[in-house]
């Protein structure tokens, strides 16, 4: 029953998308400056017949329907509510269905909000976003199917894997969807603006609030996916530099660009080719990493289901997209008259492109490089975060000062002013430095400049933050509070970086251990039973010597029956200074527990600190919204 | 010219990119576990653990069947399968078991070893994994059942549960 149901609206809302591309030609040739009503009428039913099939979805796995193949072997009836729902996008199947639930409703809110008369701009936009729904409903349809059927109907379901029901998880993919899918809106108006030759301001103001969106949303879902590191591997890191990792970091440095860029085009009319390329590269990324997840060329221990026959269809897709797209643009792109003056705004505004094309560059290197030898050379290697913190980190300190002074120069031309109180900010930040020094101890030279950059922009938007509450005018606040975040997130994981305590030993109940300030009681065990697993719950009591301060931590071992799993939850107490992370395990045969403790400064100010740059792109589109 | 040029650059490195990803699409059917079952498996060659021994086909085909078996200290599911290989060794009367001690420090591997009871009638390291990759192994816990010409019986991916425990018993008694 829901089968069918939820077919019949996929095969629909694929006609439609048919209908509307060939609507959308033929209105083409009529001479006026409107858009039929019916193109609307059509793409308000394709919206509403695809977000009903989502939601059809999402009730099979409610309900439990196990006539759903996709239901049957990622749920089970047990599985707490939450989760049931969130199971709907955790399948290669259910998750590739609100891709294109997002492709659609991006299409729809750009034909209804873009305030602009410039018809075949807008019909073309249309156009390309239908061509890349339809390609991903045909894929949908013919390889990948969350609503087919098995016979006989299973009595119970397979379960979701344990290690993923977590809340930062479930909501870890529509976020981050939202910024990776929604970048196939100004793809789309990027050839459309080539091609309907509808340039410059017009198009810059039109794709900005959409490269606001998605790259707000985009920061977030990386974020929530660091978090579910963090709390459920185990580990105690958050960021691995895993090539899944990679894929969603890599379309996010290209937005990163695009959004600046879109700034000095906005503003000062140039740079209109560069624009368009980054809006054709933002989306062509975000292909290529689904493309290289789902795969599974990575080869990496992460990944799990992965079907060549996906694979090759995502590859006929991509490339059509990218030879489409350099098509367009060799055809239609003209040669543009750039005059810069050096110390201008534009120039360090651009400065930032350069940097994200760097960090780009060297990520893509690190993640692409292994499969290229591994085809030419049938060498197997693999590339880990010391390429990374070598690539990437000296980078980041002309990367954070530029974020600092760039948005002091003003537009065209910049007289030498502020010499003064830069310097006054340098000795500020050197000397805070001394202070982090001091308080933790030592570390290395390049960890002192990153942290005194750190500092450096850190201050510097505080201080710009006061002059906007004094002025209100003159600077721009969304910029201010992401490059806070920024600099907030480079310090705190500068110095959660350097100055964890880290200690791994066997302890068993009633014993107890010192060391390194600490002293931790292994006061008893206990087990219990909940709906979905059994937990063996061991109870810390955890002193700091030092400040004579006592925590209770309550690690877990859980044993799951579907799939049968056990898992390690760490026992985490997060305070505003640190967080005191712990996890048992057990030895078989033994009384012992393996403990594994650990004591992270300032780990919630990095989630701050990231909620905090995602924060500086909504408060912008607030802005445009009001003017 | 100029601008000819460019587009030429571009279009050869979009080209190669793509082929690469198609090489690579083709490479990872080899990896495909369900191909497997039914074939012979490939020479190799690894280090013991702890002795001074080469583990290889060789040893596989002196006895009747066996069991190669992934694993590392870090998985999580391989302790939740130890008790049916320890099981295995125990009651299995044809099976002489292989591990493979899959990208782990051979400390941590041995501390395993120790404290939960070695199943294993040969231990090899793969401490780069990429032997077992070679094998077709996707994540651990992975177990491989094959007889003595080398063919592949069986091949269990996660950790091995009371069923898989029963078949093996079954088939190799």
């Amino acid at each position: 029953m829901l089968s069918n149901t939820g077919i019949t609206l996929v095969i629909l809302t694929t006609l439609l998308s048919v209908l509307i591309i060939y609507k959308s030609f033929t209105e083409l040739h009529i001479e006026n400056n409107l858009i039929n009503k019916k193109i609307f009428n059509l793409v308000t039913f394709q919206t509403t017949f695809s977000i009903l099939s989502f939601f059809v979805l999402i009730a099979g796995f409610i309900i439990s329907d196990f006539s759903l193949v996709n239901v049957y072997e990622n749920s089970h009836t047990k599985k707490p509510f939450f989760y049931k729902v969130s199971g709907a996008w955790g399948s290669h199947e259910g998750s590739l269905l609100l891709w294109i639930n997002i492709l659609v409703i991006f299409s729809f809110l750009f034909l209804v909000f873009t305030k602009h008369n410039n018809k075949s701009y807008l019909l073309y936009t249309l156009i390309f976003q239908n061509f890349l729904i339809l390609g991903f409903l045909i894929f949908l349809l013919i390889n990948s199917n969350p609503f087919s059927k098995i016979y006989p109907i299973p009595l119970e379901g397979l379960g979701l894997n344990p290690i993923l029901q977590d809340p930062a998880l479930a909501i870890h993919p529509p976020l981050l969807y939202i910024g990776f899918v929604g970048s196939s809106i100004y793809f789309s108006a990027g050839i459309a603006s080539l091609i309907s030759n509808c340039r410059d301001k017009f198009f810059a103001k039109s794709i900005k609030p959409w490269v606001l969106i998605s790259w707000s949303f985009q920061t977030l879902g990386i974020t929530a996916g660091s978090i579910w590191a963090y709390y459920e591997l185990g580990w105690g890191g958050f960021w691995f530099w895993d090539p899944v990792e990679n894929a969603s970091l890599m379309p996010w440095f290209v937005i990163t660009a695009l959004m600046h860029s879109v700034i000095v085009l906005e503003k000062r009319n140039s740079i209109y080719s560069w624009v368009i390329i980054l809006c054709l590269l933002t989306f062509t990324i975000s292909v290529t990493g689904t493309f290289l997840v789902r795969s599974g060329i990575l080869n990496s221990v992460h990944t799990f289901a992965n079907d060549p026959s996906r694979g090759l269809y995502i590859l006929i897709f991509l490339s059509l997209m990218i030879f489409l797209a350099l098509a367009a643009f060799f055809r239609y792109s003209k040669k543009e008259e750039y005059n810069f003056f050096l110390k201008s705004k534009e120039t360090l505004i651009l400065a930032n492109n350069w940097f994200m094309f760097f960090f780009l560059t060297s990520v893509m290197i690190g993640t692409l490089y292994p499969i290229i030898l591994e085809v030419l050379n049938d060498t197997k290697i693999s590339v880990g975060p010391p390429f990374y913190s070598a690539v990437i980190f000296p980078f980041v300190i002309p990367f954070l000062i530029f974020m600092a002074l760039g948005p002091k120069i003003n537009w065209i031309k910049n007289k030498y002013s502020r010499i003064l109180s830069n310097f006054y900010i340098l000795i500020a930040s050197i000397l805070l430095n001394l202070l982090v020094y001091f308080f933790f101890g030592k570390y290395s030279i390049i960890s002192n400049l990153i942290i005194i950059s750190s500092i450096f922009l850190i201050i510097h938007s505080v201080k710009d933050f006061f002059i906007f509450f004094k002025k209100k005018t003159e600077s721009d606040i969304s910029r201010i509070v992401s490059h806070l975040g920024f600099g907030m997130l480079i310090l705190f994981i500068g110095i959660s970086h350097n100055f964890t305590v880290e200690n791994d030993f066997n302890l068993k109940v009633g014993e107890e251990k010192k060391f390194s300030g600490y002293q931790i009681n292994f006061n008893s065990i206990r087990m219990e039973n909940e709906k979905n697993y059994k937990k063996i719950i061991g109870e810390f009591k955890l002193v700091n010597l030092k400040s004579n301060l006592e925590e209770i931590l309550y690690p877990e071992i859980r044993i799951y029956d579907q799939p049968e799993t056990l898992t390690y939850e760490a026992s985490i107490k997060t305070k505003l200074s640190a967080d005191t992370y712990l996890t048992m395990s057990n030895i078989s045969r033994s009384d012992y527990y393996n403990i594994k403790f650990q004591n992270k400064p300032f780990m919630i100010w990095i989630w701050i600190s990231a909620i905090l740059i995602a924060s500086g792109g909504f408060i912008r589109l607030i802005k445009i919204k009001t003017q | 010219m100029k601008k000819n040029l460019l587009k030429i650059i571009i279009s050869v490195v979009a080209i190669f990119i793509i082929g690469t990803f198609y090489v690579s699409l083709k490479k990872t059917e080899i990896y495909d576990t369900k191909n497997l079952v039914g074939t012979n498996l490939d020479n190799f060659e690894l280090n013991s653990l702890n002795k001074k021994l080469k583990i290889n086909q060789d040893l596989v085909k002196k006895s009747q069947y066996t069991l190669i078996n992934f694993w590392a200290s870090w998985c999580a599911p391989c302790r939740a399968e130890h008790k049916y290989l320890i099981n295995l060794k125990r009651n299995a009367k044809n099976l002489k078991l292989i591990g493979i001690n899959f990208k782990d420090e051979k400390k941590n591997a041995n501390k395993f070893l120790s404290e939960f009871g070695d199943p294993y009638h040969y231990s090899a390291a793969d401490s780069k994994g990429k032997v077992s990759i070679n094998f077709g192994v996707y994540g651990i816990p992975e177990s491989i059942l094959v007889n003595n010409d080398l063919k592949i019986i069986k091949k269990f991916i996660g950790p091995l549960n009371q069923d898989e425990y029963t078949s093996i018993l079954n088939l190799t008694n």
